[in-house]
């Protein structure tokens, strides 16, 4: 039975780069896919195209290109990315000079754009998930961008790509398109765009399903974590799939790695929204098939949604953050004193008070407003954080907490700070038709 | 020492796992018995309204679940319950990945009582 094999080789814009040089070089894929774009990460991308048009894209691109394009021509294996972020031109030309310093001569690289809809959402359209339009935010907008689907890939593959770039593709769709593209599947074929779908919603995290963020010791033992392999999904054409990894390398690939990354950020699992399908997880059968191999069927699917969901990224100021930690005998009460004492004189002194926040690390933190505290803690770390508009609000914050050194409770010490650029994100709907992804091949 | 006494300090992370993933300021958590025979037991323990009545500063909207009766999953989607969400929190963990561990924390023993 003719199978697609197809791995995930990053999942995240920093995800690992040497098990993907593994997979490529081992995995004998058809397709490999680095999904490096989350909401955010594309207005961070906006703002680094602002201070430099030729930059905008992930920048880890070039390493990336330069470890794996040659092992991916080798095999045979087409790369499909969203890598370009928010800009996929720069990304594209980058990737032909990389491959023709590498003599990679004759790659064709395919550059996915049109989902930069900043020209064509008007400032009143209403927000997606809660009242009030795009205008009610007192922000700078940095981008806007239009989730892709399968579709706006397709014609790539087409064109005989070797390297296909994009930057808002939807992160299914990078997977769904190959496959799809592969079986000839029809675009209309409901259920086949939602096993589809499914394939890539289960690889698109990349570890996520091989033993990664999966790990608690005593309950959840997995082997050799730092050397976890990524994903290969082996479909078939009716859309049922083995999920695995490669002999030799960490991690495991189980029914349990397989549920907890199924219903990942899903809400309804019966309906599950992309720009290809409304897919059906909710009858998904899950079936362990030897060591490290599960086989997932019976995913469903049904008419694609009229709208596409676009992320408008707004620049957001400034977040600094700043920490001193206090140890021994009474560690918690000199740290309540020092976060009473900066937010005391971040109120009188500078006249800050809001979007301020001070936690005590290892007492009461991440769970600090769900009301969870460890009483016993005699190793505690003051950590403060400010967003604002302003950066000064964020040095002058920086400040107050490194004067706690000389001026604060008893024992302080190992002050660190830092300020970085922030973003804020809202999602607003697009009509499909008004969306135009654009195709353009460029050769090495 | 009778069974209810022994049972006392068991909690969810004994008998299911689970992921917390975020979209805006709305988590979802799901949850799966390890073992079919403790999934009654995970939905017993598990509803919404003790979910919500655990964390009421955390959890501040409609917790909905859904039931993967064949997957012996359970899916909680929880509004409003991010502290704003990624875009907004000041949590050290603005994404909530964390949350899934505010639930495996929750005894199974007197389960649906008011904390």
């Amino acid at each position: 039975m003719d199978t697609f094999r197809i791995g995930t080789g990053a999942g995240f814009s920093s995800d690992r780069l040497d098990p993907a040089v593994d997979l490529v070089e081992r995995g004998n894929l058809d397709c490999l896919v680095l999904e490096c774009l989350g909401e955010r990460t594309v207005a961070f991308a906006h703002r680094d195209r602002m201070a430099d048009p030729a930059r905008g894209y992930n920048s880890h691109l070039e390493r990336r290109m330069r470890a794996l394009l040659p092992a991916c021509r080798k095999v045979g294996t087409v790369m499909t990315t969203n890598m370009g972020a928010a800009n996929p031109r720069a990304a594209a030309e980058r990737t032909v000079a990389v491959a023709r310093e590498l003599g990679l001569k004759g790659l064709k690289v395919a550059c996915i754009e049109g989902d930069d809809v900043s020209a064509l959402v008007p400032k009143d359209q209403p927000l997606m998930d809660e009242p009030g339009t795009l205008s009610d935010i007192k922000m700078p907008v940095v981008g806007m961008n239009a989730y892709l689907g399968a579709d706006a890939i397709i014609p790539a593959l087409d064109a005989g790509a070797d390297v296909i770039i994009g930057g808002r593709l939807a992160d299914p769709s990078m997977f769904l398109a190959p496959i799809a593209h592969d079986f000839g599947w029809d675009a209309a074929d409901m259920p086949r765009m939602g096993a589809g779908t499914l394939v890539g919603h289960l690889l698109e995290c990349g570890m996520q399903v091989t033993g990664g963020y999966f790990a608690d010791p005593g309950v959840k033992e997995v082997a050799n974590l730092a050397e976890c392999g990524y994903p290969i999904a082996e479909v078939q054409s009716d859309g049922s799939v083995i999920i695995t990894k490669l002999g030799g390398t960490g991690g495991c690939v189980n029914t349990q790695t397989v549920k907890e990354q199924l219903l990942y950020e899903v809400h309804d699992p019966a309906r599950y929204l992309t720009p290809d399908v409304t897919a059906d997880f909710s009858r998904v059968d899950i079936q362990a098939a030897g060591e490290d191999r599960v086989r997932v069927s019976n995913a469903g699917g049904s008419k694609r949604p009229d709208t596409l969901k676009v992320t408008v990224g707004f620049d957001g100021g400034f977040q600094g953050e700043a920490g001193v930690s206090y140890a021994g005998p009474a560690a918690q009460e000199r740290g309540r004193l020092a976060a009473e004492i900066v937010t005391q004189r971040m109120a009188r002194v500078h006249g800050i008070e809001a979007d301020l926040r001070i936690d005590l690390i290892g007492v009461s933190s991440l769970f600090a407003t769900a009301g969870v505290c460890a009483a016993d803690a005699q190793d505690v770390r003051l950590h403060a954080t400010l967003r604002s508009p302003t950066k000064e609000h964020a040095e002058l914050m920086l400040w107050e907490v490194e004067s706690l050194l000389c001026c604060g409770p008893a024992g302080g010490g190992g002050y660190r700070g830092a300020i970085m650029p922030c973003v804020m994100t809202k999602s607003v709907l697009i009509a499909r038709e008004r969306v135009k992804p654009t195709l353009d091949i460029l050769v090495a | 020492m009778n069974a209810s006494r022994r049972n006392a300090r068991r909690i969810v992370r004994d008998i299911a796992h689970a992921r917390a993933g975020d979209k805006g300021n709305t988590s979802n958590i799901n949850v799966w018995a390890y073992d079919a025979a403790d999934f009654e037991l995970l939905k017993h323990t598990l509803t919404p309204e003790r979910i919500k009545r655990a964390f009421p500063h955390l959890i501040r909207g409609k917790v909905k679940r859904y039931v993967l009766e064949h997957l012996h999953g359970l899916n909680f989607v929880m509004q409003d319950a991010l502290e704003g969400g990624v875009n907004t929190s000041l949590n050290l963990d603005s994404h909530g990945k964390s949350w899934s561990y505010l639930i495996l924390g929750l005894e199974l023993d007197g389960a649906n009582e008011e904390s």
